[in-house]
């Protein structure tokens, strides 16, 4: 037993090692999109322009929610995610040579570059996600059902921004799930903003973990983007989703480091903001308790560093390397055949 | 002798114009929708309002499109006169209920006893990568349901004088702007995007199709990105000797009949351009409108171009290829020509 599983003997340091490379490949994969969609935008940024086009959205900042929730998930789980879902993916075991292809417009794309960044599919990895917020969330509701009819002990979690917490889909299904006793998880990542608008501006409850109760369902909060705190809600939720004990709403308190598209100027925010988060930066907090826990060594976690690294860096070069979609492509896929 | 220099705007700064004006002269105008204070509105619609009216007559909303424009339609009926933006017109799935069985209803079904002096402004349009859930127009599928007045702007003047005339009127009005003719910093930068734009307040009414360009061989109607992609199709067909009258639609709902139809009388050829799907669709409207009241006046079948129903794909090489742009409609008209 490490010195971390003596002070926290529910927490698994290897789990913890396993969120540690997917927050390390979830971030490199943002920054390194951060570069890609920018290719092409510069000096003048034109949204359509460039080999990643289109709006943007990364998570840089709120990659506990997806690892603490995944590490908990196998592949016969089902993940519902927003606009803002390559954290989810990349933690989920989304093919990531396949979604960067997609993201580049390519036929190679998990759609054929049809869907682009905001509408990835992975049916083997049990992962979608959309564009409509709050969407997602009857997904998962769907998922839960299906579950349950199959008799199997899978979950379904519908990860969430907070201001999708305020969409009539987020309580419809809540009450359905409750009703039918789902094995429905909903994870809220409250990143403070919806685009402009901050959640003291648009939510009546200091965190939608209190909704909770009007539902007859349980309700947990994370505060402070913490990794270790979000593995042992996530792993309660899911023990009850599994156990027929039905469904939970997790609220995450976590940082959105860059706007909430690029290109976004932030006007509505304190410059000072985004430095005083990057100082509370979840990776550097989970990779020191690592250490502390004498567990890992410095090159032990820089191998994790630089595999997980290759791993982004291989699906950016499948996607540059694969071949634009024929023009005329555009007609298939209307209908299944 | 001194040149009066035309004033000029853009797309958004236009409208942002129009809606600043009424509320000056209207305490009952307001605004609602998401992030359209501080923000300005993601397309700039709503810029500089938050800062001259205040927070009471511009309301930032929590992502509750069912509520927010609920809520326009209760206050409508209270003799109110709001605004609300929903962001892009594709996510109308989540609050149709709201538009189309209540907004566009109660009018009708109140035997006229309730009005709804309401404008749902909303951005339409792709040509960006935005994929399905965040291009589309879908002209047709409000102006296909009846209780709407459903216009769609061109030009920086109309894009004032038609917002100035949506705010006025006494129906809900839904009022869609296009992404790409906004002006945004972020997108192409169009020339049509920016243009004169007189300062003080005018109209231009909500029924009225404009002529944008006289021609004698063939019609082309179109309305927004099209409208403009028809007038660079007619310059080009113009050094070949062909005189196309483009038509610029402008509202859709109602329909300007008279002026579609007196054109098609004097050039015998129509196309309709549309950024909209084929099927079902406004080509479909107008070639109709055109068989039932002036087919002999044909001298060729109508010609359509459309999105030919699929979703609009991601891939730019794919959505070139759906989108109507001046090369096919060019090729359009010069295969008419030979047929004839």
């Amino acid at each position: 037993m490490t010195k971390f599983e003596e002070k926290q003997p529910s927490v698994s340091v290897d789990k913890l090692m396993w969120m540690y490379e997917q927050m390390v490949k979830i971030r490199y994969y943002e920054d390194q999109m951060v570069e890609a969609y920018t290719e092409g935008k510069s000096p003048v940024f034109n949204i359509g322009k460039g080999p990643v086009p289109g709006e943007m959205h990364l998570a840089t900042g709120q990659e506990p929610a997806a690892a603490g929730m995944m590490v908990h998930l196998t592949k016969d789980d089902t993940v519902t995610a927003p606009h803002r879902p390559h954290h989810h993916a990349i933690a989920k075991g989304v093919d990531l040579k396949k979604m960067t292809a997609e993201i580049f417009g390519k036929e190679t794309g998990l759609g054929k570059g049809k869907g682009g960044h905001m509408h990835l599919f992975d049916p083997q990895a049990k992962f979608s996600c959309g564009g409509i917020v709050a969407a997602g969330i009857p997904h998962a509701v769907g998922a839960a059902m299906a579950n349950k009819m199959k008799g199997k002990d899978w979950v379904a979690v519908a990860f969430i921004g907070e201001g999708a917490a305020n969409a009539g889909a987020f309580h419809e299904s809540l009450n359905l799930a409750a009703l039918w006793n789902l094995p429905l998880i909903i994870v809220v990542e409250d990143n403070s903003y919806g685009i402009s608008i901050p959640k003291t501006a648009s939510t009546s409850v200091e965190s939608n973990d209190l909704r909770a109760s009007a539902y007859g369902v349980a309700g947990a909060y994370v505060k402070d983007n913490d990794p270790v705190a979000m593995y042992k809600a996530a792993e309660e939720a899911v023990n009850r989703a599994r156990n027929g004990q039905g469904p939970t709403i997790i609220e995450i308190e976590t940082f959105r480091f860059l706007g909430h598209f690029q290109g976004d100027p932030e006007l509505y925010r304190d410059k000072q903001e985004v430095p005083g988060l990057r100082a509370r930066d979840p990776i550097m907090k989970l990779r020191q308790q690592l250490l502390d826990a004498e567990h890992v060594n410095e090159p032990e976690l820089e191998e994790i560093e630089a595999r997980a690294k290759k791993e982004v860096d291989e699906a950016y070069q499948f996607a540059r390397d694969s071949d634009y979609p024929k023009p005329e492509a555009a007609l298939d896929d209307v209908f299944t055949s | 002798m001194e040149t009066a220099k035309k004033r000029v705007l853009t797309g958004n700064k236009a409208m942002a114009e129009a809606i600043a004006q009424e509320m000056e002269n209207d305490k009952n105008v307001f605004v609602l929708g998401e992030d359209i204070g501080k923000y300005g509105g993601i397309f700039g619609s709503t810029q500089g309002l938050m800062e001259k009216f205040g927070p009471e007559r511009v309301l930032d909303t929590p992502i509750s499109e069912t509520a927010f424009i609920g809520a326009a339609i209760g206050a409508a009926a209270e003799g109110m006169r709001p605004i609300a933006e929903l962001m892009f017109v594709d996510f109308f799935g989540v609050c149709m209920d709201q538009i189309y069985n209540h907004m566009a209803k109660i009018p009708y079904m109140s035997g006229g006893n309730v009005r709804l002096p309401m404008v749902l402004m909303t951005s339409v349009g792709g040509g960006y990568s935005d994929a399905a859930q965040h291009s589309q127009t879908l002209y047709a599928t409000f102006a296909h349901m009846p209780g709407m007045k459903v216009v769609a702007p061109s030009t920086p003047y109309d894009l004032k004088g038609m917002m100035t005339s949506a705010i006025r009127d006494d129906n809900p009005v839904v009022f869609m702007f296009h992404k790409s003719l906004q002006g945004l910093g972020w997108m192409d930068q169009l020339d049509y995007a920016i243009g004169h734009v007189p300062e003080d307040s005018y109209i231009v009414p909500l029924d009225k199709a404009n002529v944008m360009r006289e021609g004698k061989d063939v019609t082309i109607v179109g309305i927004q990105m099209m409208t403009h992609y028809a007038m660079e199709a007619a310059e080009r067909l113009a050094q070949d000797g062909i005189e196309a009258e483009v038509i610029d639609l402008r509202s859709l709902a109602p329909i300007d009949k008279d002026t579609i139809l007196n054109s098609v009388k004097k050039t015998h050829r129509l196309v309709v351009v549309d950024e909209d799907y084929r099927s079902y669709g406004m080509t479909a409207e107008i070639a109709a409108i055109v068989s039932e009241e002036a087919l002999y006046e044909l001298e060729s079948p109508i010609k359509r171009l459309a999105i030919p129903d699929v979703p609009i794909p991601y891939s730019h090489v794919l959505e070139d290829f759906v989108l109507p742009g001046p090369d096919k409609i060019v090729e359009t008209v010069k295969q008419m020509m030979d047929e004839a």
